[in-house]
């Protein structure tokens, strides 16, 4: 069997894409592709990695969804590959009207980096599938706008879309939503960072599980 | 011949009206100048040197005062002098750091000065061509009683992770503490570490006559015009209306320009590369042109200017953030320009190295400055004022009445905001990114781990102002020592540190007394140590409305872990460890936090430091940390053993059942004296005879204080109980010390 | 006597703005190169009591100075507004 290949993609601000290509290639392989590629036919899986894509300027991931590498994922992910975005690119992901909802300030107008607890809601997607049902994973956060936003009627909509919540409400989010995915399970936008907990000696493992489900998809 | 702008004072102008003397230039430098040149400078000219001449830029007050710090050094690859200094870790790597403060524009503009500063530490690293991966940090803020003192300490934090959040460096480490004395003129000291491979290391030098010079980053603006001599003078209430002297910062910029240069220096496209950081164009260019002992021409003109009509004298004086200046070859024109395009910058070719050894400046084809570099660079007049003892020094040492309620005592030194948990600073620091932080804040010092290796490195910053006034040589000392014992208690080797001198004029003989003094002192602890300085920065002119601030020289101390399973931390670790306390106690309250706290005052001697003491101490218990025989470790210094052993209960989240071993000591000041060279160091059962053991055969003071185990911070003095203290109890007490602060 | 004051905060125009510039450089790669200048400000809404107009626009003035806008950096403008009373 071929080993899998995932593509993060570097914005011009992006400032995890080399956490997340060393944290992907403990269980596949990884590149980095600048933001003016068009096309990423050649991978398997797709992370949009966190940082402060253009500056976080205007509002966090406006600027970014504009670069040519988002017409290429919005084709990969009509055709079914899994595409994860974190931090950033979850907001690029909500930006770009591949996931639903938006994000503000956290509530305290603070950033904020500290360890969080997240339950795990769904154990039925590619991404989740090596976790229990309502396990609880210690994951770290690290951003200043995290407060998941959505809705009375689409947070109805989508509550089976819901794949993490904070068990300690870190930032305002609704229904303490830390990460969603589409209604076709193949597009995951999450705030907390798994690829910053891949190693002991990061004080958590919880992340591997992630990534070796990504590589098995 | 050099012309004059139009609009600006003629040379005559200058002369009769003192003009210079605007510009921060004493009439004996202005001389100087005049005879360097052989002519009255232009105002471009005289601007050029105010700025070259500066403290910031010619550390005329200091110079030899810092030819006292030893600086070499077996691993010591480059010392003082470049943008930061460089120290061999092995395996063909090398750690480069520095620190630097930007405490005057801070007080003005405290988000924007707190963010450029940070900026500019960057920039330092990465133009030696390592890649940034750590940043630490020193404030100091007045009382936060006072609610302008609040705002500050606010956007100062904010300032920091802004921009080191937006660059993606991790903010690891630092301290901050608070003193009514540092109210109207709060410190801000930045300090980045970078790593970087030996055969990359680059200078800031302008080789090979005829070779362009390259511009690279945002336009010019007219932002900071005059900012190196600003840092030069004290702060009034005056300084208010220079306020356009501070700078914006733009970290989504420097991300560009930091990931581009390191691009351009990795293929081995460029000579040498500066970044132009205080005194703007000016500074990087003359320093670049004299290091090769080559001259430069500039054609100002080309600049990239972000307003109109923008002057010599503006376009050579601006602090205009994330710009770099640099040197290549003809033949790499291209390569370096598609580099720069690819992270969508461009460069700009804005001047030619000469063999002139002059600067020469064009602009629209007219040369309107002309001036030799070494004389900018090397001639300014070095002063050495005169040295006063103040007044206020003694050398009785101070006695106070017992103090029986321990227990409130403690609670009232955890919520002081100096010891007080510093979780509200630091978490909005993005400490993890790059995914090597192995010890975040709220340890000793902060580990990063080196990538792709089992080794990592230990790192803090530190400085005690209230010992350092009470006696500079010994506080100067204590400085230097308690960097080194924070590294170690961390499980690192200290290498090398790098100093930021916060002090008041130097015009005034006792605030200078205080400089000299203070690096005195740190010189000898340096070679006591064997960590030799590699770089630094010094501020003076700290003073607000004629008060100076406490003399704080901050150290940034780097040092070496080994292995990995070295990594020591705070917290107690496990039921049945065994606590010991390293070092000898003596009554010593002088600049204490229990000082400050119940008497609100700041006299007497601060604690003694002997060297040879803290050397021993630092030795051995770095040596059976790597035996494996320590499973934590604490350094003692602000608030006394009282509160270390508060914060390693605190830490680990465990209690204990502790005694006062019988002393000739009161139990007040067993707990709260802060006596130096003491560390609190647990273990397990099996290992706590062979450590002991040890530690007498060495000559290291050690006595057994009891076991880890409880909820409870237990500690008695024979019968009697001194503290009986939930561990949650003194948790929520440090932990919502600042919280609560700033909610007032 | 009810105000309404709408004050439009923005960065001087000698300060650098780089919100303003990372937009600009946007619409320009979006083709929108009639674009020459961007800033990027914030908008702030306040309704307040006053007898008349000079003191309603002292007193907002007052607001930005203090607290709405950063004098260092930051400009402001304000538009007022009365607000008629309803008949009770």
């Amino acid at each position: 069997m071929t080993r899998k290949r995932a593509a993060v993609v570097s914005f011009p601000g992006s400032n995890c894409d080399e956490d997340c290509v060393r944290a992907l290639r403990t269980a596949m392989d990884a590149d980095r592709v600048w933001h003016t590629a068009r096309s990423l036919d050649a991978y398997d899986a797709i992370v949009l990695p966190g940082g402060f894509s253009y500056g976080d300027y205007l509002r966090a991931g406006a600027i970014a969804r504009f670069s040519p590498v988002i017409e290429a994922v919005h084709a990969a992910a009509e055709r079914g590959v899994p595409i994860i975005g974190i931090c950033n690119g979850f907001q690029i992901l909500l930006e770009c009207g591949l996931l639903p909802g938006t994000m503000r300030k956290n509530v305290s107008r603070k950033f904020v980096c500290a360890p969080t607890t997240l339950v795990v809601a769904r154990t039925d997607t590619v991404f989740t599938k090596a976790y229990d049902r309502l396990e609880r994973i210690r994951i770290p956060i690290a951003h200043g706008e995290g407060n998941y936003y959505c809705d009375e009627e689409t947070l109805r909509r989508i509550q089976h879309q819901i794949v993490f919540r904070y068990e300690d409400n870190p930032n305002g989010s609704v229904d303490n939503i830390a990460g969603i995915v589409n209604a076709a399970g193949n597009v995951l936008g999450m705030m907390p960072h798994p690829e910053r907990a891949v190693d002991r000696w990061l004080g958590s493992t919880d992340g591997v599980r992630l990534m070796v489900a990504l590589a098995a998809v | 011949m050099v012309e004059r702008i139009a609009t600006e004072p003629t040379p005559e102008d200058i002369d009769t009206h003192k003009l210079y003397a605007r510009m921060g230039m004493t009439d004996a430098e202005y001389a100087l100048v005049v005879q360097q040149l052989g002519r009255k400078p232009t105002y471009t000219e005289i601007g050029v040197y105010s700025v070259m001449w500066s403290e910031h830029c010619s550390y005329k007050h200091s110079k030899t005062l810092l030819r006292l710090f030893p600086t070499t050094g077996s691993r010591v690859l480059m010392g003082p002098g470049e943008g930061a200094g460089i120290v061999d870790i092995g395996g063909g790597r090398a750690v480069v750091f520095k620190i630097e403060s930007h405490n005057h524009p801070s007080a003005i503009e405290p988000f924007q000065g707190a963010a450029t500063g940070v900026g500019g530490i960057i920039r330092d690293i990465f133009s030696m061509g390592a890649r940034p991966i750590a940043l630490l940090n020193a404030l100091r803020f007045g009382n936060p009683n006072d609610a302008r003192v609040r705002y500050t300490f606010e956007h100062v934090v904010a300032g920091i992770a802004g921009y080191g959040n937006a660059c993606g460096i991790p903010t690891v480490g630092g301290e901050v503490a608070f003193d009514e004395a540092y109210t109207g003129n709060p410190l801000v000291n930045a300090m980045c570490v970078g790593l970087i491979e030996h055969k990359h290391i680059q200078r800031g030098i302008a080789r090979g006559v005829g070779n362009p010079v390259y511009y690279v980053g945002p336009p010019t603006g007219r932002d900071g015009i005059q900012g190196a001599t600003f840092a030069s003078e004290q702060l009034s209430e005056q300084s208010a209306s220079m306020r356009p002297a501070v700078q914006v910062g733009d970290p989504f910029m420097e991300k560009l320009v930091m990931e581009a240069c390191l691009d351009v220096i990795a293929r081995g496209l460029v000579l040498g590369i500066q970044d132009m950081g205080a005194a703007g164009l000016t500074c990087s260019s003359a320093e670049m042109a004299s290091k090769a002992g080559n001259g430069m021409e500039l054609w100002l003109d080309r600049v990239p200017m972000r307003e109109p009509h923008m002057t010599p004298y503006e376009l050579m004086l601006s602090e205009s953030q994330e710009r770099m200046l640099f040197v290549t070859t003809p033949d790499r024109d291209e390569a370096v320009r598609d580099v720069f395009a690819h992270y969508g910058l461009d460069c700009v070719h804005v001047g030619v190295v000469t063999d002139t050894g002059y600067l020469t400046l064009k602009m629209d084809g007219h040369i309107v400055g002309h001036m030799p570099v070494r004389g900018l660079v090397d001639d300014c007049p070095i002063v050495e004022p005169p040295a006063e003892v103040p007044a206020y020094i003694t050398r009785e040492p101070t006695v106070y009445p017992p103090v029986t309620d321990y227990a409130c005592v403690l609670h009232a030194l955890l919520a002081h905001p100096t010891i007080a948990s510093k979780e509200w600073v630091y978490a909005q620091y993005d400490y993890m990114v790059r995914t090597s932080t192995i010890v975040p804040p709220g340890s000793d010092a902060a580990v990063v781990r080196i990538p792709d290796t089992h080794t990592a490195l230990a790192m803090c910053t530190d400085g005690n102002g209230r010992y350092v006034y009470l006696d500079p040589c010994i506080g100067g000392r204590i400085a230097v020592a308690e960097a080194a014992r924070n590294v170690v208690c961390s499980g690192g080797q200290p290498l090398a540190l790098t100093d930021n001198l916060n002090f008041g004029s130097p015009q005034k003989p006792d605030r200078y007394w205080q400089l000299q003094q203070a690096v005195i002192g740190m010189a000898q602890a340096c070679t006591v140590l064997n960590t030799p300085v590699i770089g630094g920065n010094v501020s003076l002119y700290n003073e607000h409305e004629g008060k100076a601030i406490l003399p704080t020289p901050v150290v940034g101390m780097v040092g070496l872990v080994h292995d990995l399973e070295h990594v020591t931390t705070i917290g107690w670790k496990n039921e049945q460890d065994v606590v010991f306390l390293l070092g000898d106690t003596y009554v010593e309250w002088g600049g204490s936090a229990f000082q400050a706290v119940v008497y609100e005052t700041l006299e007497g001697t601060p604690p003694m430091l002997d060297l040879e003491v803290e050397k021993r101490l630092q030795d051995h218990v770095l040596a059976c940390i790597q035996a494996g025989w320590i499973a934590s470790a604490h350094d003692v210094s602000e608030g006394g053993l009282a509160v270390a052993l508060a914060e390693c209960a605190i830490a680990g989240n465990i209690g204990a059942k502790l005694t006062m071993p019988a002393c000739a000591l009161r139990p007040d000041e067993w707990l709260f004296s802060e006596t130096q060279s003491r560390i609190v160091v647990s273990t397990t059962p099996v290992h706590a005879q062979v450590l002991m053991r040890h530690m007498q055969e060495a000559g290291v003071p050690i006595v057994c204080l009891g076991t880890v185990g409880g909820n409870d911070l237990v500690v008695g003095a024979g019968e009697e109980c001194l503290i009986a203290e939930p561990v949650d109890a003194l948790r929520t007490t440090w932990k919502g010390a600042i919280p609560c602060m700033m909610q007032r | 006597m009810l105000w309404t004051a709408h004050i439009r905060v923005s960065v001087k125009q000698n300060v650098l703005d780089p919100e303003g510039q990372a937009v600009q450089r946007a619409l320009h790669m979006l083709h929108f190169d009639s674009v020459t200048s961007v800033r990027v400000g914030t908008y702030v809404c306040v309704q307040c009591t006053a007898n008349d107009e000079a003191e309603a626009m002292q007193r907002v003035s007052q607001m930005c100075d203090t607290l709405l806008a950063n004098p260092v950096t930051e400009q402001y403008a304000i538009q007022l507004e009365r607000v008629e009373a309803h008949d009770a």
